[in-house]
């Protein structure tokens, strides 16, 4: 019952390994290039959970700073990956990533 | 929960920061290039993208002046011990800078970037940044600064690969690195939450002296474990994790993927050597490493796969920038070889190997560019007959060739001596490591001779002028990196010496 009603760190460490695995699946199923991102951005926020958990039952600074970061991060990161993908819009008239492939091996 | 810092505290962070940035000042000069850069583009908007070109030259060359003052600045660890100052990162920001320069040496002569660009101001200033980034993963002794730096590092390099925009292949390639990049630094980034987490630091020096005192889970720490070798591996371009490579070399501009294939490279190695070495705990005494913790196996898969399946796959490509993304996969395992074998030796090797190849494939990447404005083309059939037309191109491509394989008498050959000497040295299943690298050099034989054996002895279809002059610069600088290749060949000790320099940093931490 104390697992149900109070909440530790094993429901954070739950929580965000779900996020991630989530975010994985997103990434290996989905063909639109976009739902891959928004795939890429739940695991970046599953490891943020991650930090700021730890870092709340720690008792240290480092993982709050860590996720600070990686919000900064995870927002550039999709300006760049938002021009690249109109640019592929532009030039292929789709963003879905099983039909961009001119390159054989 | 968190008490707020005195006046005091903030008092001794700015003047923690000030005293750190002394330390800093490479990285504070080409941060001022690449500001001046994106400012030049704006508001000169010059005809000419040589402006630029000369102007980041000038700029780098004069990093390098910088970087030689940290000569007597080494072993310090400066910002909170975020950022280090020792032989090592010294050697990769030479390394990087020189990279730089050679790429920008490469873009001047290229049509493809100066015919195909509306403006080319912000390539060189990403070029810069991209520079930044890789140095900084050098020296970066924290998991923040880690990740930070390999996210600069990436930025650019997306952006750098789909520079071409209007073509198809380089927007492809963009979105393809982007989407690998995107998912191996998120796996990264999940696997340095897990290490904080088991560790309570995010200091990597901590992290191995916590695991080592308080042991782990080793379940958790496998998973940890292979989550940031995904990263890494990403970074090297070795199987596995390679998926990226051959697309991204083949649709990016010759130049990138020349930066690319050597200088993002050898940032990933940087990283990789400081992180195995000091942020994974060993056991005192050889064979024994601890549970979960086991990343010489791992890392031995990783080579084997690489050097076999770049060899072999390498075989049947027909475009010359593709040959080189299967051989760049390749090599990216006989420098893992190097790392490896985990002692001073196998290390240096490494190091040496890494600047071998910044001059080999430099080199021929340069000559790929020379011929691609000849012929618009880098299909292998249409280097047919040209080692007659131009013939400085044609020998040179042959010696860079011979030194990617690893035949004397070149730097490249030495490279791979040393790499197979210590792995003989350390013996037992090394050999055998040692026994792969050879074996599967000489499968590179074949697909890397197939280029001068097209140039030279067989004809071409098309009809093509008696000789294809080119401009006098690129070709100082083919002929240039030809005569260093055989040079340090023969001469190798200053680059061994310049490498056992790097390594004595770790002479301490070795097992």
């Amino acid at each position: 019952m104390d697992v149900v009603t109070h909440i530790g760190l094993t429901h954070y460490l739950v929580i965000s390994a779900m996020l991630f695995a989530f975010g994985l699946f997103a990434v290996v199923t989905r063909k639109n290039a976009i739902v891959i991102l928004m795939g890429v951005e739940l695991m970046l926020n599953a490891a943020n959970i991650n930090f700021l958990a730890f870092s709340k039952y720690n008792g240290g600074m480092e993982g709050v700073m860590f996720s600070l970061f990686v919000i900064v991060l995870a927002a550039a990161e999709a300006a760049i990956a938002l021009a690249i993908i109109i640019n592929i819009y532009k030039t292929f008239n789709t963003v879905d990533v099983s039909s961009i492939d001119s390159m054989k091996e | 929960m968190y008490e707020l810092p005195t006046g005091a505290e903030i008092q001794a962070i700015i003047t923690t920061i000030k005293s750190g940035a002394l330390h800093f000042l490479p990285e504070i000069w080409l941060s001022g290039l690449f500001l001046l850069l994106i400012l030049a583009d704006l508001v000169l908007r010059p005809k000419s993208h040589h402006v630029f070109s000369l102007m980041s030259l000038a700029g780098l060359a004069g990093s390098l002046w910088f970087i030689y003052q940290q000569h007597a600045m080494v072993g310090t660890s400066i910002f909170f011990g975020m950022y280090v100052v020792d032989e090592f990162s010294l050697f990769f920001k030479y390394f990087f800078v020189v990279s730089a320069m050679l790429t920008v040496l490469l873009s001047m002569p290229s049509d493809e970037l100066n015919e195909r660009c509306s403006s080319l101001g912000e390539y060189y200033a990403l070029v810069t940044g991209m520079l930044i980034g890789m140095i900084m993963m050098a020296s970066a002794t924290d998991l923040l600064m880690i990740f930070l730096s390999m996210e600069l590092v990436s930025f650019a390099a997306y952006v750098l690969t789909g520079y071409l925009k209007r073509e198809r292949r380089s927007t492809e390639a963009a979105l393809k690195y982007l989407v690998y990049g995107a998912v191996s630094s998120a796996m990264l980034l999940y696997g340095f939450s897990i290490l904080y987490g088991l560790t309570g630091t995010t200091a990597i020096a901590g992290i191995s002296s916590v695991l080592m005192e308080r042991g782990y889970d080793p379940l958790t720490m496998i998973v940890a474990s292979v989550l940031i070798i995904t990263g890494i591996g990403y970074k090297i371009g070795a199987v596995p994790f390679h998926f990226w490579s051959p697309d991204v070399y083949e649709g990016a501009p010759l130049p990138v993927t020349a930066y690319l294939s050597v200088a993002s490279k050898a940032a990933g190695f940087a990283l990789l050597i400081r992180f195995f070495y000091v942020a994974v705990p060993h056991v005192q005494g050889g064979e024994a490493f601890t549970p979960g913790m086991d990343w010489v196996t791992i890392l031995m898969i990783l080579s084997v796969a690489s050097m076999i399946y770049g060899n072999v796959v390498a075989l049947w490509q027909t475009n010359v920038k593709r040959i080189l993304a299967y051989s760049s996969i390749a090599h990216a395992g006989y420098a893992l070889l190097g790392i490896i074998v985990m002692d001073e030796l196998g290390t240096q090797a490494t190091l040496f190997y890494l600047l071998s190849y910044l001059i080999m494939n430099f080199g021929a990447f340069l000559v790929a560019i020379l011929i691609a404005n000849k012929t618009g083309s880098e299909h292998i059939d249409d280097y047919r007959g040209l080692g007659r037309r131009m013939p400085l191109a044609g020998a040179a491509m042959t010696v860079f060739l011979i030194s990617l394989v690893g035949l004397p008498p070149t730097v490249g050959f030495i490279g791979k001596l040393m790499i197979f000497s210590a792995l003989l040295a350390k013996g037992s299943v090394f050999v055998w490591l040692a026994v792969i690298g050879i074996l599967t050099s000489v499968i590179s034989l074949y697909y890397y001779m197939l280029i001068p054996l097209n140039m030279y002895l067989r004809e071409s279809h098309k009809q093509l002028p008696d000789s294809l002059p080119s401009p006098f610069l690129p070709q100082l600088v083919t002929a240039a990196l030809m005569m260093l290749t055989i040079y340090y060949g023969i001469f190798f000790t200053p680059l061994s010496d310049f490498a056992r320099y790097a390594v004595a940093l770790f002479a301490n931490q070795l097992y």
